[in-house]
């Protein structure tokens, strides 16, 4: 059979910097090909190359058995290479209509909109992977799993050949997930290949044919996945053996609890929630989207109001009306989305790390001290490892494991009794993420309380010393670590 | 739902403050009503009209032009001095190609600099803007040209129709407004009708999206500073021609005026929203506002302060709105405790 994209020899610099050097790649019709690699490996490159984005400086890009030269973004499109990016690239201010059809009707080289045939179109997409969506919603406006939908309805329109999904679930919950896998082998069944990129082990494992790991620009393996598992995977994407110590606490259960909650209730997001954190624990809460766990959060830290129900810190009932109010008590939030809500993303990881406590740098006359500025900056650089060390460089040119350590540096420099955690490793690769669990863990250790929400399931299971499961805006049932599996807590999470 | 989405809209919002705003009018001095006075509204609102579908087309696609008012007194004052050199004593028509030709040139001029070298569009057209009118200035003519050829002389009286009221006043429609229903259709069916309207809007929206879509972004820019540049053109000569003389000192500075008459209008400053409704009733409010407060007897000093006024109300109420809607969706999502297996 035919290769449908054989990438060979390719090398590309960046001002210098080697991004990709000698990479080869062969997919064939209908097969699930992951690309697996850390941030900053060289993966986006790769994909940028293939959709046509970015030239290559060396080598040869044949599709469909023709030779490509300089390939344009709309050739790679014309010859069925459709990129769904991270952040989808749809259009904010375009209906959900509009958005689906919008590449599908530039593709056919149309000068004139016809509105009917736009919806039409989108909604035989959307039948296609058997969704619902409002087709006139501003996407702006739609939930991001919801986004995730519109860009896969767009990408199947355009007869794909091949679908490149570019960390595809980092939004997504579980179910979705499942949803999600779902239709790439309904996608893959139709002879259509696609090239999933992932740093999730456990999603590699599961729907890919063949694995090409890269690091740092190079290949290191290219293998079928059925030779793969989780610490080979792992071998290969980092260089080295990572083993993740469990977490224990070690404090005693009858000491006086850091945060009581009482019967907390916020009217249509979360009802009745009771539970006691010690200090230095760590406590899971997960749940699906809906299930009111971020919710829940967002109400320990002050954001959203509390209807009935008690919030008691060292011993003291408190009330948080806002989030000044929550932060005078020492409670700290890392968001879900640290771009958009946690990280002033042109400002320098020093102005990110001071943005909480510059009232306490306050030198002579009222000014900032800029020496003791400069000292607390790198002593947190130094305290959770921020790569690279330089206190003047833009958080966005930071990976995403690093960002969040400058989200935690931030947090921790105002010296909080409590921290909340809303998915704290979300789009961080495996070896980031786990230097990141030693940190929380250390964090613990030192007597913080730590709240952590998420759904990564293994990620809990690593951290965690009891984990609370939410439905519909219950606590439904509560676990010590110990007593039960990862498996075990995959399939309640799931269970309706 | 339907009533919801309506009053959702910042163009049903300027278009019941307008209607109200008339009302009050009306009611203060009913000389409002009169047909006298909507053809001279008609006449004020034609040449900012014009200017203003230009600036929404470029604000739709993220950018922003302050060149235009440049560009129109260049065409009006050159093509003045030149038809009047060659002592052309045909129809207003001549004028108006060369007008859009000149027009048509300048704003290739910002096409280049804006898509070729990618630089900020404010940057580009602040410059231009003083270029344009430097160059106008110096080289071509300052002095006011009042001896202005008899086709552009006899235009100032080109009525429609005229009524004689009551009192035996003579009042006629001037047919300039032709030109401003004629873009402002051209502008609606470009922008809903055709790809290249569709890219404004893409482009507007995200750029980044747009280009990774397959849009010529190239293009689509070109397109957006010439076609401004020909409607600057053939405002100009309008306003020079309604004027009954040629000012190279005129026009410069209405800029900001006809920008805020758009984003009243319902057009996103930040880009990817906009529409011709909104911005004609956008540019008919600020029009209403500034010609009525003379009827209703309020010293004409005071017409910038309660133009200005209007501008932050009209523009400040959506801007809460979307400030309200997004504090909306972090605390409570629509689909909170419903099961999440209704989606997929």
């Amino acid at each position: 059979m035919q290769p449908f994209l054989s990438l060979a020899h390719i090398s590309k610099t960046y001002a210098g910097v080697r991004a990709l050097e000698d990479v080869s790649l062969t997919v064939y019709p209908g097969e699930i090909h992951c690309l697996v690699g850390e941030n900053g490996s060289g993966k986006s490159t790769l994909i940028k190359i293939i959709a046509g984005v970015v030239q290559p400086d060396a080598g040869q890009i044949v599709i469909n058995g023709k030779a490509m030269h300089h390939l344009h973004p709309i050739d790679a499109i014309r010859e069925g290479i459709q990129v769904i990016y991270q952040d989808f690239s749809l259009f904010p201010n375009l209906t959900v209509a509009e958005n689906i059809a919008i590449n599908h009707e530039l593709s056919r080289q149309k000068r004139w909109v016809n509105w009917q045939e736009v919806r039409e179109i989108a909604r035989q997409a959307m039948r296609k992977i058997n969704v619902q969506l409002d087709l006139d919603a501003t996407v702006g406006e739609i939930p991001v799993a919801d986004k995730q939908l519109v860009a896969i309805c767009r990408a199947l329109l355009q007869n794909a050949k091949l679908i490149i999904m570019d960390e595809a679930t980092t939004a997504l919950t579980e179910r979705e997930i499942r949803a999600l896998f779902e239709v790439i082998h309904n996608v893959q069944r139709e002879g259509v290949a696609v090239l999933f990129v992932s740093h999730k082990l456990d999603e590699v494992l599961e729907i890919a044919d063949k694995a090409l790991i890269i690091r740092n620009g190079r290949v290191v393996l290219d293998a079928d996945a059925r030779e793969l598992d989780r610490s080979k995977l792992t071998y290969y994407m980092t260089g080295r053996n990572i083993e993740e110590a469990i977490f224990e606490w070690q404090g005693d259960p009858n000491s006086p609890p850091l945060l009581q909650v009482r019967h907390l209730t916020s009217l249509g997001s979360f009802e009745d929630v009771s539970f006691d954190l010690h200090p230095g624990e760590i406590l899971g809460v997960t749940g699906l989207l809906g299930s009111g766990r971020t919710e829940l959060a967002l109400a320990l830290f002050g954001a959203i109001p509390i209807d009935s129900g008690e919030i008691v810190l060292e011993g003291q009932p408190v009330v948080l009306r806002s989030i000044q109010d929550a932060v005078a008590h020492g409670i700290g939030y890392v968001p879900e989305d640290r771009l958009t809500e946690g990280l002033f993303l042109e400002r320098s990881i020093s102005d990110n790390i001071l943005a909480r406590i510059l009232d306490a740098l306050k030198g002579a006359g009222r000014l900032l001290d800029r020496a003791s500025m400069k000292a607390t900056t790198q002593e947190w650089i130094a305290r959770l490892s921020i790569k690279p060390p330089h206190a003047e460089l833009p958080a966005k040119s930071l990976s995403g494991g690093n960002q969040q350590r400058v989200v935690l540096a931030k947090w921790l420099a105002s010296k909080p009794r409590l921290l909340i955690l809303n998915g704290p490793t979300m789009g961080v690769d495996v070896g980031s993420k786990m230097e990141l669990h030693e940190i929380i863990k250390q964090l613990a250790r030192e007597g913080l309380g730590v709240i952590i929400i998420s759904d990564d399931i293994p990620e809990l299971m690593q951290t965690c010393n009891r984990i609370l499961l939410m439905r519909r805006g219950r606590i439904v049932e509560r676990f010590e670590r110990r007593q039960i599996t990862e498996m075990d807590l995959t399939q309640r999470l799931v269970a309706v | 739902m339907l009533v919801k989405k309506l009053f959702s809209k910042q163009e049903t919002l300027v278009a019941i403050t307008l209607f109200g705003l008339c009302l009050v009018i009306g009611w203060i001095n009913p000389v409002f009503w009169t047909a006298g006075n909507w053809f001279d509204l008609a006449r004020s609102a034609t040449v900012t009209g014009i200017f203003a579908i230009g600036v929404l087309i470029v604000l739709i696609s993220g950018g922003i032009d302050v060149s235009f008012t440049a560009i129109a007194v260049f065409a009006m004052y050159t093509t003045t001095v030149l038809l009047k050199d060659a002592q052309y004593t045909g129809g207003m028509w001549l004028f108006f190609v060369i007008a859009a030709l000149i027009g048509l040139g300048l704003g290739l001029i910002n096409a280049f600099f804006i898509a070729q070298f990618r630089l900020p569009t404010l940057i580009v057209t602040l410059g231009t803007q003083s270029m344009f009118r430097g160059f106008l200035l110096f080289v071509i003519g300052s002095k006011i040209i009042r001896d202005i050829p008899p086709g552009m002389a006899d235009y100032s009286k080109a009525f429609l129709f005229t009524v004689t009221d009551d009192r035996g006043v003579t009042v006629g429609l001037h047919s300039a407004v032709l030109w401003l229903v004629a873009v402002a259709i051209l502008a609606f069916v470009i922008l809903r009708y055709t790809m290249l309207g569709r890219s404004i809007y893409a482009l507007g929206g995200s750029r980044e999206a747009a280009e990774r879509a397959g849009f010529n972004i190239t293009r689509t820019q070109v397109f957006i500073y010439a076609f401004v540049g020909v409607l600057a053109g053939i405002a100009g000569m309008i306003y020079g021609g309604l004027n009954r003389q040629a000012n190279a000192q005129d026009i410069v500075g209405q800029e900001l005026d006809v920008i805020a008459a758009t984003v009243l209008g319902g057009a996103s400053i930040m880009g990817g929203r906009g529409s011709v409704i909104g911005t004609l009733l956008g540019v008919m409010l600020v029009v209403v506002m500034s010609n009525s407060l003379v009827l209703m007897g309020i010293p004409a000093t005071w017409q910038r302060v309660v133009v200005g006024v209007i501008i932050i109300i009209g523009t400040a109420v959506p801007a809460l709105r979307t400030l309200r809607r997004q504090r909306r969706s972090v605390n409570v999502e629509p689909e909170m405790l419903s099961p999440v297996e209704g989606r997929t």
